[in-house]
């Protein structure tokens, strides 16, 4: 194994905007390549975590599956990081909150325009909904929040070069200033 | 009902400040707001529809929602838990077969908890379309079971039910005060207006509802603002939880309250008072305006009071179900018929207050505190107490002790003393100023009730060794998030955040650094609120913390993480839906630590 720092990144209840304004770093890219090493993510579609340094998690926990991969995350992470509103809050997809989750499934497989054959899908390869989208911090021990939706390629770029580098991280007021 | 919303309108006179008077009239007609009358008001008071819903919502006692025929409130105070809230609010919702929240199918009854409806002293206690019930049993659930059951009126219902006693175990001061009504308004005539003004200073009367700010100065710069007309503003929006001492004074006191509103009037210049009496206190508003009628029979309210050729007047505005309003901006908001929401000071009321002129706000206390002093002179009155805090303080006292109820003390009494004389034993700790305020512990008896070392609104809430410290946060932390009126974030979010960080711990699933992140929760919403509401509603938190670390240490588990919430549980309707019980439908709610890497369910990633 290599001495780089190894990064593992993943999209759990999110929209991958995250990962796009993380791409935006655009040529500081080949900089960071220099000392950083891609675990799981889907810039290297590995599908599992082996020892990290760093995990990068996009989107809020909706299902089962976002709780076994977040925890699969930070079983392998020494330090894990909630990225952009959705991971923070919840965001978006947390608006279903204010509807019960049996109203939800029923809109979407029973009563909906044009349903048929109603039911809800039970194949067990299925992830199944929990009652409400929560951040991700209600389900592990965050180390770091990057608030923004989406954080700006910016706020990944000092984040990162920061803890890299050995710094305790912080973002300056310009970075999170939004209006 | 087009004519009944007339009628209420024109009896209003057609004023959008009444809005809020206007709703409540119609809530007690129809247990709701009907969308009719939200349009016809809309017209008749040249209020926009948005800001309607937008009153209606804000308030506890509106609804958009049909309640029951009889609205049926249980105080959720933490001293009414003490008295056994809990058990008989399931014995009530058994018995009259309505969940809590909900309204019966037959519309008959609707039933749902309230904040501390300020009959700490004689709980647990509720609410029957507004009206007190007190001592609340098991018996006398049966019997108001029955009552609604038999659809009888409420002026039908046996008076016990709507007893409320005073219970005042040591008057001092004030409260052994002789007073003839007119008395104050005359010695205020005869010493002339600037001797009065100068022997209220004299006297170093402060604000008695918390914060302490001396009434004398307060009068002299609403006196000094220039204005066609001044407001006088007595708050008797008594909601902080533990807080029932204006119950009785404008129960048995009212006449000294309403001549001290008086006595400023004629000080700063003003024409018009209102007494906002908190919406719970409705069983006060028949008997108050009986007080006011009187006075004015007597030429002590009205036209030219006295023959001084000086007129007044008081009107008395009931609040609806929130205790921001106990805040004096909002309380003026909530006065000009809109939703209580604190403005931004400065400025201050006494420049710009109720419709923007210089107001005087008050606590009840203040009032009767300020008739007795124009009467009996400052030195009367700043002989007793200490060098900062004159006078004496009256107190409600409840919770774990013998004899709970009206105590009155010289500034300077320690905690020890009036220990004993309400006779509380085996003391673990003391609420001091309601939620709000501050928790003491069995280690500082020795603290003295004052501005400069105790200050306090007037509440004593005791707690004795089998109490458990988390279960009283708990209450008083739900209650500041229930409470916060929405404006500003740091209190809407943090209010909601710090109950959830508590419950968390509360309910056992806190671990590691769950201590550290409620802590810095609480710093945040205390100094980025907008209001004294978010700034004090980490209290109950912070000053239990710091005298209790390890109560709270003991409740964490031996972890480095658990989720706050019932992680298998939240799959429950996902699985009953799916009709599924395989073990990829189930979640652990504590990882198992030994599991190989690589555990996540089949399925594709997300």
């Amino acid at each position: 194994m290599s001495n780089k720092i190894r990064v593992a990144t993943t999209s759990l209840a999110g929209c991958f905007g995250c990962h796009m304004s993380f791409l935006d770093i655009d040529e500081r890219m080949l900089q960071l390549a220099q000392v950083v090493e891609f675990d799981r993510s889907p810039i290297t579609d590995i599908e599992h975590c082996t020892n990290c340094d760093i995990g990068l998690i996009e989107g809020g926990v909706c299902n089962s599956e976002n709780v076994h991969v977040l925890r699969e995350f930070r079983k392998n992470c020494k330090i894990l990081v909630a990225v952009g509103a959705c991971a923070i809050n919840g965001g978006l997809p947390a608006m279903r909150n204010f509807i019960p989750l049996e109203d939800c499934l029923r809109e979407a497989y029973f009563d909906g325009i044009g349903v048929e054959n109603a039911q809800v899908p039970n194949d067990p390869e299925l992830p199944l909904l929990l009652d409400k989208v929560h951040p991700i911090h209600e389900v592990v021990k965050i180390d770091y929040f990057l608030p923004g939706c989406p954080p700006s390629a910016d706020v990944f770029w000092k984040f990162l070069t920061d803890l890299i580098e050995g710094r305790e991280p912080s973002l300056p007021y310009e970075l999170v200033h939004y209006d | 009902m087009k004519q009944f919303i007339q009628d209420l309108v024109t009896k209003n006179h057609y004023k959008s400040t009444h809005l809020l008077q206007v709703l409540r009239d119609v809530q007690t007609r129809y247990h709701f707001i009907p969308e009719g009358a939200i349009t016809q008001l809309t017209e008749l008071l040249n209020v926009p529809r948005t800001q309607i819903i937008g009153v209606i919502e804000f308030y506890s006692f509106l609804h958009l929602h049909r309640q029951g025929h009889y609205e049926l409130l249980i105080s959720d105070s933490i001293t009414d838990h003490m008295l056994g809230k809990h058990e008989l609010m399931a014995y009530l919702s058994e018995k009259l077969n309505v969940g809590i929240g909900k309204v019966r199918e037959d519309g008959l009854v609707s039933l749902d908890n309230t904040s501390c409806s300020g009959m700490c002293d004689q709980g647990p206690a509720g609410l029957v379309n507004g009206h007190a019930l007190t001592r609340l049993d098991k018996s006398k659930i049966d019997t108001i079971a029955e009552l609604i059951n038999q659809e009888k009126p409420l002026d039908e219902w046996p008076t016990e039910l709507f007893a409320v006693a005073d219970n005042i175990y040591k008057p001092d001061l004030l409260l052994n005060s002789q007073f003839t009504p007119g008395a104050a308004i005359k010695a205020v005539f005869e010493r002339g207006i600037d001797a009065t003004l100068a022997q209220i200073n004299e006297s170093g009367l402060r604000g008695r509802g918390g914060a302490g700010f001396k009434t004398a100065m307060k009068w002299q710069f609403c006196k000094e603002e220039a204005s066609d007309q001044h407001y006088v503003i007595c708050n008797a929006d008594e909601g902080e939880p533990g807080t029932f001492k204006d119950r009785i004074l404008l129960n048995s006191y009212a006449d000294q309250v309403f001549e001290g509103m008086t006595v400023c009037a004629t000080i700063i210049g003003a024409t018009e008072g209102y007494l906002y009496l908190r919406g719970e206190y409705l069983h006060l508003h028949e008997p108050l305006l009986a007080v006011l009628q009187q006075r004015r029979d007597a030429g002590l309210l009205g036209k030219n009071i006295l023959g001084q050729n000086f007129d007044f007047d008081i009107h008395i505005h009931l609040g609806a179900g929130a205790y921001i309003c106990g805040e004096e901006s909002a309380l003026i908001e909530s006065l000009e018929g809109k939703a209580g929401i604190p403005r931004n000071r400065p400025p201050y009321p006494v420049t710009s207050g109720y419709m923007n002129k210089p107001t005087v706000v008050n606590n009840v206390e203040t009032f009767m505190a300020a008739a007795n002093i124009a009467i009996n002179g400052g030195a009367w009155f700043a002989n007793i107490g200490t060098e900062k805090s004159k006078g004496t303080k009256i107190l409600s006292i409840c919770g774990d002790c013998a004899k709970p109820g009206i105590y009155e003390y010289p500034f300077g009494t320690t905690v020890r003393e009036i220990l004993k004389d309400c006779q509380a034993e085996d003391v673990f700790g003391i609420q001091i100023g309601g939620p709000s305020g501050l928790f003491i512990s069995n280690q500082e008896l020795d603290r003295k009730l004052a501005f400069e070392d105790l200050a306090t609104g007037g509440s004593f809430i005791i707690f004795n060794n089998t109490r458990n410290v988390l279960d009283i946060v708990y209450n008083f932390t739900h209650f500041f998030a229930h409470e916060s009126c929405g404006f500003c974030t740091p209190c809407r979010v943090g209010t909601s955040l710090l109950k959830k960080q508590l419950d968390k711990i509360h309910d056992g699933h806190g671990s590691a650094g769950d201590i550290v992140a409620l802590e810095e929760l609480c710093q945040l919403v205390k100094n980025n609120s907008h209001c004294g509401l978010g700034q004090t509603a980490a209290n109950p938190i912070l000053t239990t913390l710091e005298r209790y670390p390890d109560l709270y240490e003991n409740q964490l588990k031996n972890i480095s993480y658990e989720p706050g919430f019932d992680l298998d549980g939240s799959l429950a309707t996902a699985r009953r839906m799916a009709n599924r019980n395989d073990a990829a439908a189930h979640l652990e709610q504590i990882e198992d630590e030994l599991a190989t890497h690589g555990t996540t369910s089949p399925g594709a990633q997300a």
